[in-house]
């Protein structure tokens, strides 16, 4: 009885925590680096310090300065070594796409074009109710803890109808995380092929895109996109950059692929 | 009796040419003489040198003394293994015989800790530990796992419901990490010392950091030093409360597992309002860190802080004060004092056999020089020792923030000094009190400011093996809880 009192005391204290979003945006802090904004018009002429002191090889100077957010560990490395200040992280946590090629951003670049939503049968099949397995593949353990923090009470995942699941079997996908290391690629391989037609592919965090701080290790297979595991992975539906990316990232990425946003919103 | 050794204190810099090298059967009975007056296997690593030729480096704290000792030997392509009359060594010699090709002669279970080479089979491709009889059987669980975590193959041996024996196999995280940090330190070096572990971000970091402002002689501020510090208690206070959140969950205690959830994502966000990030990555760099508190962070902290302990404590006496957690977590997964010692156990793990390890306390560095966190130890080695030790620890962290907020060293233009190049032959051995115990990073440095040899050791290098232990005997079912209880790194094991 007493018991039984100290529960319910507990939980008046521990009051309601569940966050309003996504009908308010989430609150983040002013240093928080999320999408970064470039300037073109202050690179002074022929610097590259900014693509010198990358260390994912994310910028590049094709006539103007392109980042690639499917690489970018969101470190200040740029932003520091930027004489003229051209590079900023702004507070913007929406970055999920549905392709490679849209994680690339430039001076003009004022939205990122967003994941797209998927099309109208995939939606009567998935737009409720998403089950996802997620295969952590050479991942240091950050992503998979964000991913882990969207079952806490505060995104409380369950809520939009998504559940990560035990079984590969019970899943509609996969969210994949890590570089894919030599020693995990055969158990990757293994849940794809175990999950049911039609499924997904959800890569999280710059290590799936591109291999992150790794690339380049004859550990991993550099990503997944890498023409390596085409056979096997032959596609990703979902692109999540970061290092690790925000839960409130992931979870507007996956609300987006379901349509449960208005795009741009 | 003295050790014939180099005596080294925490993040000092020698000339690595002024570390002895003995004969193997000298080094071999230097270490045995050691571990038995109760010196521990901090770091035993090998480099090549020439052609078929190894050195054999071995690192021993002496807590006590606050002190280290160095030793080597130089080895052909074999030598006496130490493992049959010293357990603690025998994952670092099957780490040498896989990384230097030298073979531990006499070593009870020598197979490839990361399966690194190409050439090997992958991890669970070659025989496992296994009993026979009727009566018994095998179960054989992950890589992929039921839950949100990192992979790795469990191999049980059962009698009934009883584990006779667990072989814990893990390399399917391995991702190359020590050889990125060979090189000259660099934005990309950096990069991968924050990802060993990606729930330690500012544990490695931080190690890492030492390193390169011992080797270069580079002078840290003390308000970088202080404020290092704040960002360690703050990674230590994440993973402790998801910890107790998560022990609650499995066994089934749902509210303090709801609570402890969302009071981690505190801590992760203290993190991220002065670093930018929730795991505190592009903080820590050589010569000091990249943020400073503005003026409204103390107090805004501080009264985060607060709000966040009261929550805490009502979480907590919640778990501790409920009978069906406590009858799931009392005497399940025992690892007694003699095992933690022979292991040579660290962190918590340690702490809970009543063991009075802490990095923070025996070997300080940094911050901790200054001000002085209790060491907590709780005995009896259970899951509910563990878990206690958490609790406690986070009590005196959370106490260690609001006193240290209040009274920071004054700050100026040297937050962020700049970190000269290497010096050439010098030697290090850095330890920091990660939230899972002690981390070491060793590095010499070699000609025009390369690093030639960098070696990591999570804590989980020394801990896996006690989650084996501590299922012996145990029903299978309590698996879960055991592991939990520890909840040591793949990817830091892995590297």
């Amino acid at each position: 009885m007493i018991h039984t009192w100290n529960v319910l005391k507990a939980r008046l204290g521990q009051g309601h925590r569940t966050s309003d979003y996504p009908d308010e945006a989430p609150v983040l802090p002013e240093r928080f680096r999320g999408r970064p904004v470039i300037d073109d018009t202050k690179c002074p002429a022929d610097c590259d310090a900014c693509e010198k002191a990358c260390p994912t090889r994310a910028i590049r100077f094709d006539r103007k300065i392109q980042l690639d957010l499917g690489r970018c560990l969101f470190c200040r490395e740029c932003v520091e070594a930027c004489p003229e200040g051209a590079i900023r992280y702004s507070t913007e946590h929406r970055m999920a796409t549905r392709t490679r090629e849209d994680l690339w951003i430039d001076g003009k670049t004022t939205e990122t074009r967003l994941a797209s939503a998927l099309d109208q049968k995939m939606r009567s099949l998935f737009g409720r109710s998403l089950k996802l397995r997620q295969v952590a593949a050479g991942d240091c353990n950050g992503c998979a803890l964000e991913i882990q923090a969207l079952n806490n009470v505060v995104f409380d995942l369950g809520r939009f109808g998504i559940q990560f699941v035990a079984s590969p079997r019970h899943a509609d996908g996969i969210l994949l995380t890590g570089p894919i290391t030599q020693n995990m690629k055969l158990a990757v391989q293994k849940t794809y092929a175990a999950v049911p037609d039609p499924k997904w592919v959800i890569a999280v965090g710059a290590c799936a895109i591109s291999g992150g701080p790794f690339q380049g290790s004859p550990a991993i297979h550099r990503g997944p996109d890498d023409d390596i595991d085409k056979k096997d992975i032959p596609s990703i539906d979902l692109y999540i950059p970061g290092c690790p990316p925000h839960p409130v990232t992931i979870l507007d990425g996956l609300l987006r692929l379901l349509g449960r946003l208005e795009s741009g919103a | 009796m003295t050790l014939d050794a180099l005596i080294t204190q925490n993040g000092a810099a020698f000339d690595a040419v002024d570390v002895p090298i003995l004969s193997p059967e000298q080094f071999r009975r230097e270490i045995l003489d050691g571990v038995e007056r109760g010196l521990r296997i901090t770091a035993y690593f090998g480099e090549r040198i020439g052609a078929a030729k190894t050195s054999l480096v071995c690192v021993l704290a002496d807590d006590a003394e606050n002190s280290l000792s160095v030793l080597s030997c130089a080895v052909r392509d074999r030598y006496r293994s130490l493992t049959p009359d010293c357990p603690q060594a025998h994952l670092f010699e099957r780490e040498i015989a896989e990384q230097c090709d030298v073979i531990p002669e006499g070593h009870p279970w020598m197979k490839p800790v990361r399966y690194q080479s190409v050439a090997l089979p992958i991890p669970g491709g070659t025989p496992f530990f296994s009993a026979e009889g009727e009566v018994l059987h095998e179960v054989a669980v992950g890589p992929v796992h039921a839950g949100i975590i990192e992979p790795g193959h469990f191999r049980f041996q059962c009698h009934g419901e009883n584990v006779l024996h667990l072989e814990i196999q893990l390399g399917y995280q391995h991702r190359g990490a020590e050889s990125f940090l060979e090189t000259a330190p660099s934005p990309r070096s950096m990069a991968v010392a924050e990802s060993v572990a990606g729930d330690t971000v500012i544990g490695h970091a931080l190690a890492y950091c030492n390193v390169v402002e011992s080797i270069s002689r580079c002078a840290v501020s003390p308000r970088a030093q202080a404020l290092r510090a704040v960002a360690l208690e703050l990674e230590r206070l994440s993973n402790h409360i998801g910890d107790l959140g998560a022990l609650c969950a499995d066994v089934g205690f749902l509210p303090s597992a709801a609570y402890f959830g969302r009071l981690r994502g505190e801590f992760l966000n203290l993190l991220m309002s002065l670093t930018g990030n929730r795991n505190g990555r592009s903080f820590v760099r050589p010569g000091g860190v990249t943020f400073d508190l503005n003026d409204s962070m103390p107090a805004d902290f501080q009264a985060r802080l607060k709000a966040a302990e009261y929550d805490i404590q009502s979480a907590a006496r919640l778990m501790f004060e409920t009978p069906s957690v406590l009858a799931r977590l009392e005497g399940t997964g025992a690892v007694s004092e003699r095992t933690c010692r022979e292991l040579g156990l660290v962190g918590p793990s340690a702490r809970s056999c009543g063991m009075p390890l802490d990095v923070r306390s025996d070997h300080p560095h940094g911050a901790y020089r200054f001000s002085h966190i209790p060491v907590s130890t709780v005995s009896g080695g259970d899951v509910y020792a563990r878990a206690m030790v958490r609790r406690i620890e986070v009590e005196r962290s959370i106490q260690f923030l609001e006193d240290h907020l209040h009274d920071m060293p004054e700050g100026g233009q040297d937050l962020r000094n700049s970190a000269g190049p290497l010096r050439s032959g010098r030697m290090t051995i850095c330890l920091v009190e990660g939230w899972r115990g002690e981390i070491a990073h060793v590095a010499v440095s070699g000609e025009s400011g390369v690093l030639r040899r960098y070696k990591i050791k999570d804590p989980s290098f020394h801990n896996w093996t006690a989650l084996a232990m501590a299922l012996r005997e145990t029903p299978i079912s309590d698996f879960p809880l055991c592991n939990k209880s520890f909840n040591l790194s793949y990817a830091g094991h892995d590297l």
